[in-house]
């Protein structure tokens, strides 16, 4: 399958290597990655920040970026900009777009998937061939969750890994508190989020809290760091992209 | 004045400034600050929403068609609010046919005015009350009270707010910021003649509740209550309730004078099993409450022989003439998104500054109220007051989308807001994210933030709008390479080439 | 326009300006006409034993006392549930067949609605028929006939013994409800009252009688 890879701009820029992971992961499984060099950002925290005007062109960028028929799919590392390209795209379109950018953005939403959904859903796989020997703590993100509706698919996918020490983290499904600017609006209010989110993570000892949302593990970890936690946050694509051939290095893993 | 003959239709006004209770006075990051520190509230609201989360999810689990009620439901009300006029009018007519006298009220000050007058004109200088949320939302009780009427709050948490001086935090469970101790006080200090022995054993405190409200039912000739559902069809008015003081207030006066928000109005009475399945499943968590309660006009020997039903819109047309935001009237107030909001858990319902607090109060009150009222409206701070976990549209019962709804009062701000700062910001960022290569090179210039990083690569202390995130979350220096150069770089491609299969058979060549 | 019932010194500006804003908001954001799916449960019925069965069991998960017997152990089942509750005056409504209180030895007084409705609380308790119960939520329906009295009788007094026959018991919440007649009063009584005002937790007996007895008649 010919793939199209959008980095989203947050894994570009500030979490490249779960951005590489996932690439690296795709290739792994005989898929070929493309890369839209012209891409940049879905416009998410515009709309989500109440600003619907703004984000026209980021839209229509996306739209051009990956409307190219010969590319199968799009995967994107992030259930909340999956969610953006799903459900917020289309209300933009209509409000504030034209007629070609409605039929645009909907001929690319229906090909737009969120990593776990790519794997299980459209390529049909649940043991990627993962090694990864750690105890890990899933935290599901809201909009995989909620807005997506991926329901088991990422621990499907984690359960199937070699080596994996699963142990479930205690609810799970309550929001780690990020929001986007909810974080710089409301930071007192998410502080106390995020700081229950933390204490259940530190509760199942795991080495790693694992999510499929470089933007709620940039909150997460954050938090983590602050406190000095012994528990990193990596992306489920850098889990399952390790293998025993190519293992990921936790004790040297930066962030 | 009426448009409807003018032709041309106008937007109905809100809620007026100034009158009621949709409005805090500070915005809510402000109000949550002092909440936020409260451990109190934090024990006592967390112990309670987990309490009711599990009970609903357990009542909600067991029947095999909620889905299917939820979709009913959702549909029974947006029907009802594309028939809104013909439904209220059917209404009105049914329940003179019965007996009983409807009054029509533009806002919130006119409906206490009609209720004073009403109050007045039986000369009782006393009313027992039942839990209501539209007469909280008006300020009925301060109003009477300047009156010289003096009404008394009948279900427990009600009693308990204004033993205590206090406002309601919850639409279900007014007092769910207090516990069992604090209650035990506030009974100690203001009931007349309480045992001055009272515990703080729950079943010891309503009884003693019981004994406080009991000469009230038995002596008050007049009642007021709010109404859960009005059916048009035939012009009956239900109240749900658990403790009775409902069905007190309801049965043993001699008039009754209810308060109905415009939108509550359903059309037919079959309607009712749709929506007593899913309100006590969703609110109390119970497979049905204790007592419900319907009335049709005047029944002869039996309830009050005199009724009337105040019909209020108070910005409720005015949310009706939003496409998106009308679907916040849907609203039952089972307050079942209030019990799973990672938002109002921690900062309690208060910070809402509304009747209407939570979730639906986010999207509702600034609907009901405005957010533009005056300068820097607390109500403008409201559909922020959310991380758009979604957690909320899962809960309710007639699936109003929430996070949309919030979006999409956050746009209604933005764009009547004129130039912010942040506006400048959002306009700055897009325009840099539109053009490629101008993207590209701000990457690159976001590495000097390498240079501000500690020795350990985190960033500790942010300049404002950021140092909210800072007090609590370090930041990780940017990486040397974004992922566009390395997928650019021989490196990349090189890694690339090495996970692929080694089967030249693969994928690609299909 | 026709004559509507306003209150003295009312003008019908607030009637017509209300009703001209609610067509307006539709005119300005026109509506999608919608369909109801009405594909929930409806029409459900239950071998008789089931019905009870599930029945008693949602009774006694609200804290009710359950008594099950024939119609022709009525008068002794009825006797027996309040001398257990201490009872020894007890009221009925008018239409109330008087054989069912032939056993008991206490006073018994027919209520009307001269009786002002106080006075009810002077009672130890009171003995009514049901129209409808809905047996998945435990729920009895009263509707204000001579069989079951004006809604103050089954309020005020202390302890409530409500006979449930067993050819009145629907399944669910839909079936119960389309037996009822919508001009009654009616009223839906599912346990002793109750209130979940502290901390959420559960406590029964609050204004509403705080004993509530069901006798379920299983052949009638």
């Amino acid at each position: 399958m010919r793939i199209g890879l959008f980095a989203t701009c947050l894994g570009d820029t500030l979490f490249p290597d779960a951005v590489k992971a996932t690439a690296v992961l795709l290739t792994r499984l005989g898929h070929q990655v493309v890369f839209p060099p012209g891409q940049t950002c879905c416009g998410q925290m515009h709309v989500n920040t109440g600003y619907q005007r703004e984000p026209v062109p980021l839209v229509r960028n996306f739209a051009e970026q990956f409307g190219d028929p010969s590319i199968d799919a799009v995967v994107l590392p992030s259930g909340s900009c999956a969610g953006s390209v799903r459900h917020q795209h289309g209300i933009v379109a209509e409000r504030y777009g034209d007629a070609e950018l409605v039929d645009g953005v909907a001929k690319v939403r229906a090909k737009t998937y969120e990593l776990s959904e790519l794997l299980v859903d459209v390529l049909e796989v649940t043991d990627v061939g993962a090694y990864f020997p750690h105890r890990v703590t899933y935290h599901p993100t809201c909009h995989s969750l909620r807005m997506l509706r991926v329901g088991e698919k990422p621990l499907r996918l984690l359960r199937a890994v070699e080596g994996i020490d699963l142990v479930e983290l205690p609810e799970a499904d309550a929001c780690c508190g990020f929001g986007g600017t909810f974080a710089l609006k409301n930071a007192e209010t998410s502080s106390a989020m995020l700081a229950d989110k933390m204490r259940h993570v530190a509760e199942t000892g795991a080495a790693v809290c694992a999510a499929g949302d470089s933007s709620c593990l940039m909150h997460i970890g954050g938090g983590l760091s602050r406190i000095a936690s012994d528990t990193r946050t990596l992306h489920l694509a850098q889990i399952l992209a390790a293998t025993r051939t190519s293992p990921y290095a936790l004790a040297e893993a930066a962030r | 004045m009426s448009s409807t003959f003018l032709g041309m239709p106008a937007a109905p006004p809100r809620s007026p400034y100034g009158t009621g209770n949709l409005r805090g006075e500070q915005k809510f990051p402000e109000a949550a600050h002092g909440e936020l520190r409260n451990e109190q509230l934090r024990r006592n609201l967390g112990k309670a929403t987990h309490t009711i989360r599990a009970k609903r999810l357990a009542v909600t689990g067991e029947l095999p068609d909620w889905e299917r009620l939820r979709d009913a439901g959702s549909a029974i009300k947006t029907d009802t609010m594309n028939r809104l006029p013909e439904l209220l009018e059917e209404l009105e007519r049914r329940v003179t046919e019965r007996g009983g006298t409807v009054h029509w009220a533009r806002d919130g000050a006119e409906a206490n005015e009609i209720v004073t007058r009403l109050v007045k004109a039986t000369g009782s200088e006393e009313v027992i009350k039942v839990k209501s949320m539209a007469t909280q939302e008006i300020g009925l009780n301060e109003h009477l009270e300047a009156e010289g009427i003096r009404p008394h709050e009948t279900d427990l948490a009600e009693l308990i707010v204004q033993l205590a001086h206090d406002r309601p935090s919850h639409i279900l469970v007014p007092a769910i910021h207090r516990n069992r101790d604090e209650i035990r006080r506030i009974f100690l200090k203001e009931i007349p003649g309480v045992d001055p022995r009272l515990d703080s054993v729950p079943a010891h405190l309503a009884a003693a509740a019981r004994a406080y409200l009991r000469e009230k039912f038995m002596t008050t000739k007049v009642a007021l209550s709010g109404a859960n559902f009005g059916i048009a069809e035939t012009g009956t008015l239900s109240v749900v309730e658990s403790e009775g003081n409902g069905r007190m207030c309801l049965t043993m006066p001699e008039t009754l004078i209810s308060v109905m928000g415009i939108e509550k109005v359903l059309p037919r009475f079959a309607d009712l099993e749709v929506f007593l399945q899913l309100l006590p499943r969703s609110s109390t968590g119970e497979r049905m409450n204790p007592y419900t309660s319907m009335w049709t006009g005047v029944t002869p020997g039996d309830g009050p022989q005199e009724f009337h039903l105040v019909l209020l819109d108070n910005g409720r047309t005015a949310a009706l003439a939003d496409k998106v935001g009308r679907e916040a009237l849907n609203c039952i107030r089972c307050s079942a998104c209030l019990n799973v909001c990672p938002v109002y858990e921690r900062t309690g319902g208060h910070s809402y500054g509304s009747t209407y607090p939570g979730p639906i109060g986010a999207v509702l009150t600034p609907q009901l109220a405005g957010m533009h009222a005056a300068k820097d409206d607390p109500n403008s701070s409201l559909p922020y007051a959310s991380s758009l976990c979604g957690a909320c549209f899962d809960a309710c019962p007639v699936k109003i989308d929430i996070p949309s709804l919030l979006v999409e009062l956050r746009h209604q701000n933005t764009e009547e807001s004129g130039a912010t700062a942040e506006k400048t910001a959002m306009k700055a960022a897009a325009s840099l994210m539109k053009r490629p290569k101008l993207y590209t090179k701000a990457q690159k210039a976001s590495r000097a933030g390498r240079l501000l990083a500690g020795k350990d690569g985190k960033l500790s202390h942010l300049p404002p709008p950021f140092n909210g995130w800072s007090a609590t979350r370090d930041v990780s220096e940017p990486p040397k390479q974004t992922f566009r150069e390395w997928f650019a770089s021989q490196e990349g491609q090189a890694e690339l080439r090495a996970a692929a299969p080694q089967d030249d058979e693969g994928e690609e060549s299909r | 326009m026709t004559e509507h019932a306003h209150g003295a010194g009312e003008s019908a500006s607030a009637r017509e300006t209300v009703l001209g804003r609610v067509r307006d908001a539709l005119a300005l954001a026109e509506a999608p006409r919608v369909e109801v799916p009405r594909d929930y449960r409806t029409g459900r019925t239950l071998p008789d034993d089931d019905l009870v069965g599930l029945l008693t069991d949602r009774l006694l998960d609200y804290k009710a006392e359950v008594r099950t017997c024939t119609a022709d152990r009525t008068a002794e089942t009825v006797a027996e549930a309040l001398r257990a509750h201490g009872a020894r005056r007890v009221g009925v409504p008018p239409g109330l067949d008087p054989g069912w209180l032939a056993d008991f030895d206490g006073e018994v007084e027919a209520d009307s609605a001269e009786v002002p409705a106080p006075r009810l609380g002077e009672l130890d308790g009171v003995v009514t028929a049901s129209a409808v119960a809905c047996a998945e939520t435990g729920t009895l329906f009263l509707d204000g006939t001579p069989r079951q009295g004006r809604r103050a009788l089954t309020l005020v007094p202390d302890l409530h013994v409500c006979v449930v026959d067993r050819s009145t018991v629907e399944v669910g919440v839909p079936e119960a409800v389309a037996r009822l007649v919508p001009e009654r009063p009616t009223t839906l009584i599912s346990g002793p009252s109750a209130t979940s005002d502290i901390e959420l937790e559960r406590v029964e007996g609050v204004h509403g009688p705080r004993t509530l007895v069901v006798l379920i008649r299983t052949d009638v």
